[in-house]
């Protein structure tokens, strides 16, 4: 009702993404931050997956609003 | 204070107050659609089917369950699955298909009131009072093992955590109401998710894979007395209570799980129900459970695999993995799934994933709120406080300040019980004892009366309170072997011990709910039916037109869903047999 909930959701994940992408981007060399994650830079893995779902869902919103201007 | 160890930088933070910035914004976006009662408290019933469908079983990983499945992973393996698979999606598919016609179709706001529609007054307020009361319970709950958690574990204020969170779920429930939680249920989803993904592959990886598991835990489940695989498996060890952990056959676990306990629970429920009505169509409606159903058979992956990792970690040394162990000594099972993210989640991510617990936390507070709201508004507060005056503006008006105004009383209600919880560390196992107990009933007479032309109100009436009383007694007579406190049954006598407490909860729900159909049909039969065939038209089956849906696309039907989703059920049963 009112609002397309898939702005608000892509938006969110979008920003999140960018902040742990470009963490991850900037603590790639830090060993022992990622030691507990077996050596994996999670954060920058999670933070690229992130930017793509929320990247999916704002395009996913802007089809339903320009469907319904149709 | 349990000392975990857990330190918060700087990054965690900022992710978990991007999180909560949506949550306040999407309410706030919401507040100039709040018009009326119907927007308010219904969501207008013009939710999208994915959406209702997600928030649908998104309802449904509160915290508590997260948690508590996460550690029943380790606890009792693969079978804990039975919760999410046969415990769960056979009553979905029934709900959808067979149950969503009348409860949308009869255009009944809320479940008491579907009860009112068929029935008569006093079922509909026997239930709506028994209902109203559990779910801000319920929410108090919530709230409570949220402020314990923060305070045990990130060793924030327990009253400060209790009150902020608090407030965060009354202004956006006040501000958007049903839809306000709705959406952020959807949300939650997307986030826990994402924020749990990370420690299942990280821990598989660390295991070697699913083989790597799978030989690490022949060992130690064999040093436990079961069989090496029982971990990994679901039916194959339920031919006798003694061969698997559950302590159950697999004739409690089809009969008792997967038909009384989850019929009971998923087709009456109204905070569940509430998501299905609030869908823009009866398509829709019929879909969602469906939809909702999809994903829930994959969250077993999600929550309960790192649970049965965990349980490698626990007993391989040179992994530093410890659960916080309680007074008597035996390991806190409920805090697996936070070791688990302190034991492989680096800053960053694990704002992430501590901010997924919140976020499923305050969805379960706001889902109850949500459901409260409703049934107060219509069921109570419309029914026999102030009914409404045939001025249809002014009566609008006056329902959405009666349903703003629900929702401030439901959160300190809520705000009250999350106290009392703390005073009675066994309220939760208590809640959830009582709920069986009503819900079991409540399945056998709303379904007589979806099937049956001749069930009356008296009979529902008197079905409900039989059912529950029978219920109550067998919990008085029988224990589960090991009992320590009388909240876990046999206080009137210890005369029968079950195995296992999840038995004596099967056969609570086994015999209440045949106890309630039989008392309703026996009534019904001698008592006059006080509907007309008009009246009941559209809330029984024998009266309400056939659904014709040809003109929808054959993937958009429900039977096309259905199928699907029991076709995925079934694989997912036999690879895991």
């Amino acid at each position: 009702m009112g609002i397309d909930i898939k702005f608000p959701i892509g938006l969110m994940f979008s920003i999140l993404g960018l902040f742990l992408t470009v963490y991850g981007l900037f603590t790639s060399s830090d060993a022992m931050l990622y030691s507990r994650s077996l050596g994996v830079n999670v954060n920058l893995w999670s933070g690229i997956g992130m930017l793509l779902f929320g990247g999916i869902m704002l395009f996913l919103a802007w089809k339903s609003k320009k469907s319904k201007h149709t | 204070m349990v000392d975990t160890g857990f330190v918060l930088s700087w990054i965690d933070y900022a992710i978990m107050i991007v999180y909560f910035v949506f949550v306040l914004g999407i309410g706030w976006a919401l507040k100039r659609y709040m018009k009326d009662a119907n927007a308010f408290l219904e969501a207008g019933r013009s939710m999208p089917a994915w959406v209702a469908g997600l928030a649908f079983i998104s309802t449904n990983l509160g915290a508590l369950e997260v948690m508590g499945m996460t550690g029943s992973g380790a606890k009792y393996g693969m079978l804990t699955t039975h919760f999410y698979w046969i415990g769960a999606i056979p009553a979905m598919v029934f709900l959808a298909l067979f149950m969503m016609p009348f409860y949308y179709g009869s255009k009944a706001r809320s479940v008491p009131e579907y009860l009112k529609l068929r029935y008569d007054e006093k079922t509909r307020g026997l239930n709506a009072i028994l209902f109203a009361v559990m779910t801000i319970l319920a929410s108090g709950i919530s709230m409570y093992a949220l402020a314990i958690l923060m305070e045990k574990v990130l060793g924030w204020n327990f009253h400060l955590s209790l009150l902020l969170s608090a407030a965060i779920v009354l202004a956006y429930t006040y501000l958007g109401g049903l839809s306000s939680a709705i959406y952020n249920e959807v949300l939650q989803f997307f986030i826990i998710v994402i924020g749990l993904l990370p420690i299942v592959l990280l821990s598989l990886k660390d295991l070697g894979g699913w083989n790597g598991l799978q030989d690490q835990l022949a060992p130690i489940v064999s040093g436990k007395g079961f069989a090496p695989d029982t971990w990994t498996t679901t039916w194959k060890y339920t031919g006798s209570a003694r061969a698997n952990p559950l302590g159950v056959e697999w004739y409690g676990i089809f009969a008792g799980l997967g038909f009384v306990l989850s019929f009971g629970y998923w087709c009456t429920n109204f905070l569940i129900v509430q998501r299905a009505m609030s869908a823009h169509s009866l398509t829709a409606a019929r879909n969602t459970p469906l939809i909702g159903a999809i994903p829930k058979m994959f969250i077993p992956f999600l929550i309960i695999v790192p649970g049965i990792a965990a349980l490698v970690l626990m007993n391989t040394p040179g992994k530093g993995f410890v659960l916080p162990m309680n007074e008597a000594g035996q390991p806190i099972w409920d805090y697996t799934i936070i070791m688990l993210l302190k034991q492989y989640l680096p800053a960053g991510v694990l704002g992430l994933g501590i901010t997924a617990l919140l976020a499923s936390f305050m969805s379960g507070m706001a889902g109850n709120v949500s459901a409260f709201n409703t049934v107060w508004t219509y069921d109570i507060y419309q029914s026999y406080l102030r009914p409404p005056t045939g001025d249809k503006t002014s009566d609008d008006n006056h329902y959405l300040k009666v349903g703003r105004l629900a929702t401030v009383f439901g959160v300190l209600v809520s705000i009250g019980a999350a106290y009392l919880a703390s005073l009675f560390g066994n309220i939760m196992d208590f809640l959830q004892t009582i709920f069986s107990m009503i819900n079991a009933p409540l399945f056998a007479v709303i379904f007589l009366g979806m099937f049956w032309k001749q069930s009356t109100g008296h009979a529902a009436f008197t079905g409900l309170l039989a059912g529950f009383l029978i219920a109550l007694i067998h919990h008085g007579i029988t224990y589960p072997e090991g009992a320590d406190t009388l909240v876990k049954g046999g206080w009137l006598c210890k005369c029968y011990a079950y195995p296992v407490e999840m038995a004596q909860n099967f056969w609570t729900a086994i015999y209440a709910c045949t106890t309630s159909a039989l008392v309703t049909l026996v009534v019904s039969l001698s008592t006059k039916q006080k509907k007309t065939d008009e009246e009941l038209k559209g809330l029984v089956y024998s009266l309400t037109p056939k659904i014709k849906d040809d003109h929808v696309p054959w993937y958009k039907r429900s039977t096309s869903l259905a199928i699907l989703v029991l076709i995925i059920l079934t694989v997912l049963t036999i690879l895991f047999w």
